[in-house]
């Protein structure tokens, strides 16, 4: 074969601050305020919508998992239309139209083709204000969630962080589950769910994006159909503020399976806090870079212990975490961990290197524009640029924001935020080799 | 992270039957490599891809999962790109890249600013001729795809059963082997095996370079000539594995496993691929599964999940692309307090009826509609139409056949889908799957009785 040296790499360039979209502040004539990025290039229309204070954080204590369940049943028929019709005119007009509940947060998602439109805004229109919860739906919707919750408890990825969250805001709204529990679930009523879509979905909790072959102009009447008959006055966020974490230590929840499974973290940083961006950089280093990790060479790349080795940053409105995750097999569970702890200490004594901080950053500001990829996960962008109170000339400063970190900003955050005492981990699996400093909190091991 | 494909539902797509799908630019270069490029330019980004007609399905027998070890190995190095270089690399400039396997093929990807595909073009024409690793790396390497393998299928029933189905399935076709590897024959996978592998296979005139993104195909072709052009042709093999036999016997494979919380039904049967049994009998396939499973209209969702209540949740899927035989897949997840036996009978109750009476027209109608109606989303994703088209030319579909297929749907008739129904839901190509907890396991107990998980802390 051809051995030919590779002499030169072709010259780079760093996407910088410039995109090719432009963002448009749309109020519609009944005072709805939407986010556009207007492009008719291809006939199809994204609006994705976001109602604060109405996640899983929101559900009656006694009842988690409302928010979720209710998300599953507002595309199960509207206003004249029982499921059945509801879905047939979803799936012949190739509508997309799902609901999701986070911890904090309720998403609505509608893709259309812009030629379906009339039908699509409408059957938003009726789902968010007119939904039937009929009672078939219902007991399907309650059976699928029932089935999801079982095989969750399958998946040893999403015991561990169940776990985790239970353990970590213990007390706090977020240590529920989102989904909820199999009790909570078989608990929850038809005028649950009614009482739920009334109290929790109201225009000044609303945040909308849009993105596709739609003017300003027909967006704000479309805003006004579909979201002029809910409440003006959606529901104040009553979830309290989440600022401790418990102490640090390693929980095992024994099963029988070959690869342990570890969720870690500790007490984090929250969107808005003055040192984000600086924690963006830190963590990209540490763990959030994939294949360009400290994590990934140590654990992975140096000695094959696991597939996947990561942290991220996890900020909430009322609180935040920075978490991770690793499975290794049971044998050396233990010196993963130790690898894990050995890289938190390392960050936060010596900090970054001048390459490892400039590859990150040139990382952070060329790879945004990679979501710039479907229509769908701009307009998901433009909320998030919204719920974060970022500006609409972000998208124009954020380059500066990362360009602007500097080595001794990381050293500052990472002694801030990273302590290999506080970590918090879960297992899940049958681990060995868990040192003195790792032993299960509160008895023996395994 | 050098991802494992699992295949999906090929995605219903649609557009008013005139309209192509991707209408893609098609080169080929004097060494043999095909070079296709979909223009769109709503971002300043472009997704690069390399694909190589080689997979789990052209491994030794006895070395399964050496493709997909070697697709890792990829990462490790060339004389001029120090292991574990080429991502950092990519990510130094803003970009993401990974890889993923399956039984028919191997691709490569790297998504980046259009302005930067020449310094992807270089890399990956550079790996697709000087691979070098030592024996440390790849020891290394192979105990990190163990670890996949644990995470992907030993630590999950659901794959577990779906592995020990595939094996059933076929019984002489190279199919039944897991992408990943068996255990023990990953662990005895060398240095040597992975080398001899990618010398065997790994040429331009075996690859499909595949650019979708804001880029202009006569700079592609330009760009692609200039770093690939000068890489020698190869006498790669020819694809000829063996071939199943007539089916005669209907299989059941049945997993008792401790773990299992939620217990589920699968059957396959044995289906031709748009390859081996041609357009028409594929497209009456895909009409057919969306017939029966499609979103919530499909006939055996309707009648099991919705009507008799006996599934929490009902699958079926066909996905013509592949090199040589192919599958259809059912899969149900019985509602809570329904035992998996009443379930499988309603499911055979409605493969009765569809038998005995066979599809209407309008059920074909809608059908068609449904996976057509979509097709404009196609185009709004920067990652489709590369995608579809690397995955139609490494497994022996043409790039007409990919741009003509929203016309051939349309073209189906009630006869077509009776009779490919009538040819593949045949019980003797047939395997059935069961998931089960094991009697007196803890799996066994209620799957309502969640523990409470604060309480699991010892």
């Amino acid at each position: 074969m051809l051995r030919r040296a590779l002499l030169i790499l072709a010259a780079v360039l760093i996407p910088g601050p410039v995109f090719a979209v432009t963002i448009e502040r749309v109020v519609s004539p009944g005072g709805v305020e939407a986010w556009l990025v207007e492009d008719h290039s291809n006939p199809v229309i994204a609006l994705e919508a976001t109602f604060r204070a109405a996640g899983s954080a929101s559900d009656p204590g006694v009842l988690p998992g409302l928010a979720y369940m209710t998300a599953g049943l507002l595309d199960e028929g509207a206003g004249p239309y029982d499921s059945k019709t509801f879905q047939a005119k979803l799936e012949n007009e190739a509508i997309g139209l799902t609901f999701d509940a986070g911890r904090d947060h309720f998403r609505v998602s509608l893709n259309t083709l812009a030629d379906r439109q009339d039908d699509a805004f409408e059957l938003l229109r009726l789902s968010l204000s007119q939904p039937r919860f009929d009672g078939e739906p219902v007991r399907r919707v309650r059976g699928e969630i029932l089935s999801m919750l079982a095989q969750e408890k399958q998946s040893p990825d999403t015991v561990a962080a169940r776990a985790w969250f239970a353990h970590v805001f213990a007390g706090h709204p977020y240590a529920r589950p989102v989904r909820g529990t199999p009790d909570s679930v078989k608990a929850i009523r038809t005028s649950d769910l009614r009482a739920w879509v009334k109290t929790r979905l109201g225009r000044s909790n609303l945040v909308v994006g849009v993105v596709g072959d739609i003017t300003p102009e027909d967006l704000g009447h479309r805003l006004d159909q579909v979201f002029a008959a809910l409440p003006a006055e959606g529901p104040k966020d009553e979830v309290s503020e989440w600022t401790a974490a418990p102490p640090g230590g390693v929980e095992v929840l024994n099963r029988p399976i070959p690869q342990s499974v570890a969720t870690f973290g500790e007490l984090g940083l929250k969107r808005n806090d003055p040192d984000w961006y600086v924690a963006t950089v830190m963590d990209n280093i540490l763990g959030g870079g994939g294949f360009s990790s400290r994590l990934t060479a140590e654990v992975r790349e140096k000695r094959g212990l696991a597939y996947s080795v990561y942290t991220a940053l996890a900020p909430m409105d009322h609180g935040a975490v920075i978490l991770g995750g690793v499975a290794t097999r049971n044998e050396r569970l233990g010196d993963s961990l130790r690898l894990i702890k050995d890289e938190w200490r390392r960050m936060r004594d010596e900090g970054p290197t001048d390459a490892e901080l400039a590859d990150a950053k040139t990382y952070l500001v060329g790879s945004f524009a990679l979501r710039l990829d479907s229509s769908p996960s701009v307009a998901g962008l433009l909320v998030a640029i919204q719920l974060d109170h970022l500006g609409i000339d972000y998208l124009d400063r954020r380059a500066d924001l990362i360009g602007g970190v500097t080595a001794d900003d990381v050293r500052r955050v990472a002694k801030r935020l990273l302590d290999p005492d506080a970590l918090i981990v879960t297992v899940v699996g049958q681990p060995e080799g868990l040192a003195d400093d790792q032993s299960p909190r509160g008895g023996a091991s395994q | 992270m050098r991802r494992l494909m699992v295949l999906g539902l090929y995605l219903g797509l649609a557009f008013p039957a005139q309209a192509r799908m991707f209408d893609p630019k098609v080169f080929t270069l004097d060494n043999g490599l095909q070079v296709v490029v979909v223009e769109n330019h709503r971002a300043p980004i472009a997704e690069v891809m390399v694909w190589y007609k080689v997979g789990a399905a052209d491994e030794t027998p006895g070395k399964s999962g050496l493709a997909h070890l070697l697709e890792h190995m990829m990462f490790k190095g060339t004389p001029t790109i120090a292991p574990g270089e080429f991502s950092k690399i990519i990510a130094r400039s803003g970009g993401r890249d990974n890889a993923f396997t399956s039984s028919d093929y191997t691709a490569y990807y790297q998504d980046v600013a259009s302005a930067n595909i020449e310094q992807a073009f270089t890399m990956e024409a550079d790996r697709m001729h000087n691979l070098v690793f030592d024996e440390k790396n790849f020891v290394t390497e192979r105990a990190v795809v163990m670890e996949e393998r644990r995470s992907r299928t030993d630590n999950n029933p659901n794959a577990l059963l779906h592995e020990a189905m595939g094996a059933a399935m076929f019984l002489n076709h190279p199919y039944h082997r897991p992408v990943i590897g068996w255990r023990d024959e990953i662990a005895q996978l060398s240095r040597d095996d992975a080398l001899d592998f990618y010398h065997r296979w790994y040429a331009p005139n075996n690859a499909v370079l595949v650019v979708e993104g804001d880029v202009d195909p006569a700079r592609v072709l330009e760009l692609a000539k200039t770093h690939f052009g000068p890489i020698p042709k190869a006498d790669t093999p020819v694809r000829a594995r063996p071939q199943e036999p007539g089916p005669i016997a209907a299989r059941e494979v049945t997993l008792k496993d401790g773990r299992v919380q939620q217990p589920a039904l699968v059957r396959q049967w044995l289906a031709p691929s748009l390859r081996s049994g041609g357009p028409e009998q594929a497209d009456a396939l895909e009409v057919l599964a969306e017939i029966l499973g499609g979103g919530s209209s499909g006939r055996l969702y309707r009648a099991l999940v919705v009507e008799k209540g006996l599934a929490a949740s009902l699958y079926v899927g066909y996905d013509p692309a592949s090199w040589d035989a192919d599958t259809l897949t059912l899969s149900a997840v019985p509602r809570p307090g329904v035992a998996l036996a009443k379930l499988r009978a309603g499911v055979e109750a409605e493969l009765a009826r569809l038998e005995k009476n066979g599809v209407t027209a309008t059920e074909v109608a809608e059908a068609k509609n449904r996976l057509t109606a979509g097709l404009a989303y196609e185009r709004d994703s920067l990652h489709a139409g590369a995608h579809r088209l690397g995955e139609a030319l490494t497994t022996g579909e043409t790039v007409e056949q990919v741009e003509s297929w929203p016309e051939r749907i349309a073209a189906v008739t009630p006869d077509a889908v009776n009779q490919i129904a009538k040819t593949v839901l045949d019980d003797r190509r047939s395997v059935t799957g069961t998931l089960l907890p094991l009697p007196g396991a803890a799996g066994s107990a209620p799957p309502m009785a969640l523990p409470a998980f604060g309480q699991e802390i010892r």
